[in-house]
C-alpha cells in the first residue's frame, strides 16, 4: 500500500482498490477506503449493518492537518455520516484511534494522537453517538498505514480511526 | 559494580611518585583538554594484555574501541609496535613508543586466580615523560571480562582527561522488527558499546521510552500490554514490573526523579490534553504540576531534583519550559525558531539537550538552561531523543535515513564533531544510558 495518494490520481489503480475493497479483502486497518476515494456510492456489496458495511460505505477514517487535531471540514461530513451509521446500529462499543505522522517526536505525536482521538470522540459525542459507547488511545507515529519519506504518506498518518467491536460483523 | 574489586597498582621505586598522582590533581604530561573547541585525538598504544589465552587480546581491544570512539584518542595500529611487552611490570622503553609517536602507553595483564576469578592489571604511562601515570588491578567473574575493559577504559580516561569516563554503563532501548505499518518494538538492554544485547520484554505488546532509574536496577517505561498505554516500572535482574499509578487515562513519558524516589510523567485528560504529574513511589501520592489546556509532556528533573523541563504546546507549538519541581514558574526557555522536544537535562546541571525541528529538517542540540547559547550538534531528516552519558560529554539518539526502513542509534559528544553508530542487530529507538555501574 505504499504511495496511495500517488496512486490514487490513476483513475485505473483508483478502481482497483475499490474492487479490493468491495471484494472484501481490505481489513479495518486498510488505508483508504471507497469513500475516501470519493467513490462512496458505489460500493453496495458489504451487508449493511457490518463493520464492512461501515468502512466501505460510511468510511471508517478522517485526516488532520499537520500538527493540528481540530476536526475539517472535509471531515465533518465523515464524521456525521459515521454518527448516523452508530446511532442506527447501536451493538457496537467503539474504539476512536489517533495517530501522528512521522514528522514529530515520539512522545509529543503520543499526545497528539489523543488529542485527535479525543476530538474525534467529541464530534461523534455532539452528533448524538452515545459517550458511553466510545473510548480513545492513541498510537502516536507507532502505526503509519502509509510508508515513505514525503507528504503523500504523512497526510495519510494523521488520522483518527473509528473502530467497531462489541458485536459480530 | 558489585563483581569486581580494584586495587591500586604500583611499582617498586615509582610508588611514592604514584602517590602523589593519585592524591594531587598533578598536571600530566600527557592530557586532554575537553573544553577545547577542536581536539586532537591523542595518539595512544595499547598493547594486548599478556595472558595465556585469546583474552588479553580482547580486552585491549575492548579498551582501545572504548578509546577511540571517544573521540577523544586515536589509537596506533599494532602493527606499527616496534616493542612487544613481555613484562608488564617493568618500565617499557619509551624510546620504542616515543617513535611511533604514542604519547601514552597501556600495558597489562589478565589471569585466572586460584579461585577462579579473573584478575587484570593495567598500566598507563606516558612516553615523553618516561614515567607511569597510573596502575590499577580488578578481579572479576570471568563473565565480566568485557566489563573490565571498559572499567580499564574508564580509568585510562580518567586519567587524561580529568573527566569522568562512561564506558562501563549500559543502554535500555527499544528494539523494533517487522513491517513499519505492524512494528514490533521490544524493551532490550545493551552495553554502551551495543555488547550483550538482551530483550526484556517479549514484544506482543509495544512498549517504548524506557529510562533508567539512577539508584536502582530499574527502568520506568510505557507499554501498551492493558491495552492501553501506561507507565511501568521493571526490575532488570528480576524481570518484575508494577504499574505506576491507577489512572484513568493514558501515562506516558516517564522519567525517574534524581534520587530514584519519584517518576514524572504525562497523564492525559479527558479533554484530549496532557499534563505532567510526579508520583511518589513509596507513598503513592501523585502531585500535578501542570494544568494547561495544551499538551505538556517529556518532563526530566534538573539533577539537583529542583528543576523541571518539559514540552509544552501552549503557545502554539512545542516548545521547551523549565518549571520549579512544584510546578511553579512555568517559563519558556526555547526561542531559537522551529520546535523543540524531548528536552533532557545534563547530568552536570549545565545544559538541556533537546530535539529541534526546523526547515524540514531534525536536529540534536544543546542549550544553556535558560535557553541561551544553544549549539546544534547533528542534523538530520528524522532524529530524536537524545540521552546523555553520565558524565555529560556525550548525548545518544536515535535517527531513521530517508528509505532506510527504520531507526538506528548514534552518539555524538558536545563538540558536535565525533558521530559514532552505535552497532545494533535490527533497528533501534529511545535509548537511555544509564548512570555509572557500580
Amino acid at each position: 500500500m505504499r504511495r496511495i495518494a500517488k496512486f490514487a490520481t490513476n483513475p485505473v489503480v483508483v478502481a482497483l482498490i475499490a474492487s479490493l475493497a468491495i471484494a472484501g479483502c481490505a481489513s479495518k486497518k486498510t488505508p483508504n477506503n471507497a469513500a475516501d476515494l470519493g467513490l462512496g456510492g458505489s460500493a453496495g456489496a458489504a451487508t449493511p449493518g457490518s463493520s464492512q458495511d461501515f468502512t466501505v460505505n460510511v468510511g471508517d477514517r478522517i485526516f488532520f492537518d499537520t500538527d493540528s487535531s481540530s476536526v475539517r471540514a472535509d471531515a465533518q461530513g465523515i464524521l456525521s455520516r459515521q454518527a448516523q451509521w452508530l446511532n442506527q446500529y447501536r451493538q457496537y462499543a467503539i474504539v476512536v484511534e489517533g495517530h501522528a505522522d512521522e514528522r514529530g517526536t515520539r512522545e509529543y505525536n503520543l499526545a497528539l494522537g489523543a488529542r485527535r482521538a479525543a476530538a474525534t470522540r467529541d464530534y461523534l459525542i455532539s452528533q448524538g453517538v452515545a459517550s458511553n459507547r466510545l473510548k480513545t488511545i492513541s498510537y502516536g507515529k507507532e502505526r503509519p498505514v502509509a510508508v515513505c519519506d514525503d507528504i503523500s504518506c504523512w497526510s495519510q498518518n494523521r488520522r483518527a480511526v473509528t473502530t467497531l467491536s462489541g458485536a459480530g460483523s | 559494580m558489585k563483581h569486581v574489586i580494584k586495587a591500586i597498582l604500583l611499582i617498586g621505586a615509582m610508588a611514592s611518585g604514584m602517590t602523589a598522582f593519585a592524591t594531587l590533581p598533578a598536571r600530566a604530561l600527557v592530557e586532554i583538554d575537553v573544553n577545547k573547541g577542536n581536539v586532537e585525538p591523542l595518539p595512544i598504544a595499547i598493547t594486548d594484555f599478556l595472558s595465556g589465552d585469546a583474552m588479553g587480546a580482547e580486552i585491549a581491544g575492548i579498551v582501545a574501541a572504548d578509546l577511540q570512539r571517544s573521540g577523544l584518542f586515536s589509537p596506533i595500529d599494532k602493527g606499527a609496535f616496534i616493542e612487544k611487552i613481555s613484562n608488564p611490570d617493568v618500565a617499557p622503553r619509551f624510546d620504542d613508543w616515543k617513535v611511533i609517536n604514542a604519547q601514552a602507553l597501556v600495558t597489562g595483564r589478565v589471569s585466572q586466580e586460584a579461585d577462579g576469578r579473573l584478575k587484570a592489571e593495567f598500566r598507563l604511562w606516558d612516553t615523553f615523560a618516561g614515567q607511569q601515570l597510573a596502575g590499577e588491578q580488578f578481579f572479576a567473574n570471568k563473565t565480566n571480562s568485557r566489563r573490565i575493559a571498559h572499567i580499564i577504559a574508564d580509568a585510562i580516561y580518567e586519567r587524561l582527561t580529568g573527566e569522568k569516563g562512561y564506558f562501563d554503563t549500559r543502554v535500555v532501548f527499544i528494539d523494533e522488527s517487522g513491517a513499519k505499518t505492524a512494528r514490533k518494538k521490544r524493551l532490550a538492554i545493551m552495553d554502551q558499546d551495543g555488547a550483550n544485547v538482551r530483550y526484556l520484554s517479549d514484544g506482543r505488546s509495544m512498549a517504548m521510552t524506557p529510562r533508567f532509574s539512577p539508584t536502582r536496577q530499574e527502568i520506568t517505561y510505557m507499554s501498551y500490554e492493558s491495552g492501553q498505554p501506561q507507565v511501568y516500572l521493571l526490575q532488570i535482574e528480576t524481570g518484575q514490573r508494577e504499574l505506576v499509578g491507577n489512572f484513568p487515562g493514558m501515562t506516558f513519558a516517564p522519567r525517574f526523579s534524581p534520587d530514584g524516589q519519584k517518576v514524572i510523567m504525562s497523564l492525559l485528560r479527558d479533554d484530549g490534553n496532557s499534563n505532567v504529574f510526579s508520583m511518589d513511589l513509596r507513598s503513592r501520592t501523585t502531585t500535578r504540576l501542570t494544568n494547561s489546556s495544551a499538551i505538556d509532556t517529556s518532563p526530566s528533573y534538573s539533577p539537583d531534583g529542583s528543576k523541571v523541563v518539559f514540552t509544552s504546546d501552549r503557545g502554539g507549538q512545542p516548545q521547551i519550559y523549565v518549571m520549579g519541581a512544584d510546578g511553579s514558574g512555568q517559563t519558556r526557555v526555547s526561542f531559537g525558531g522551529g520546535s523543540y522536544s524531548t528536552p533532557v537535562w545534563s547530568p552536570r546541571g549545565d545544559l538541556i539537550a533537546f530535539t529541534k525541528q526546523s526547515g524540514g529538517q531534525f536536529q540534536i542540540g544543546v542549550m544553556k538552561t535558560d535557553g541561551s547559547g544553544e549549539r546544534i550538534l547533528s542534523t538530520g531528516f528524522q532524529q530524536e531523543g537524545p540521552t546523555w552519558a553520565p558524565n555529560g560529554r556525550v548525548v545518544m539518539f536515535f535517527r531513521d535515513q530517508p528509505g532506510g526502513g527504520g531507526p538506528k542509534l548514534y552518539s555524538v559528544d558536545l563538540t558536535g564533531r565525533n558521530e559514532q553508530a552505535i552497532p545494533t542487530s535490527g533497528f533501534a529507538s529511545d535509548p537511555a544510558w544509564s548512570p555509572l555501574l557500580d
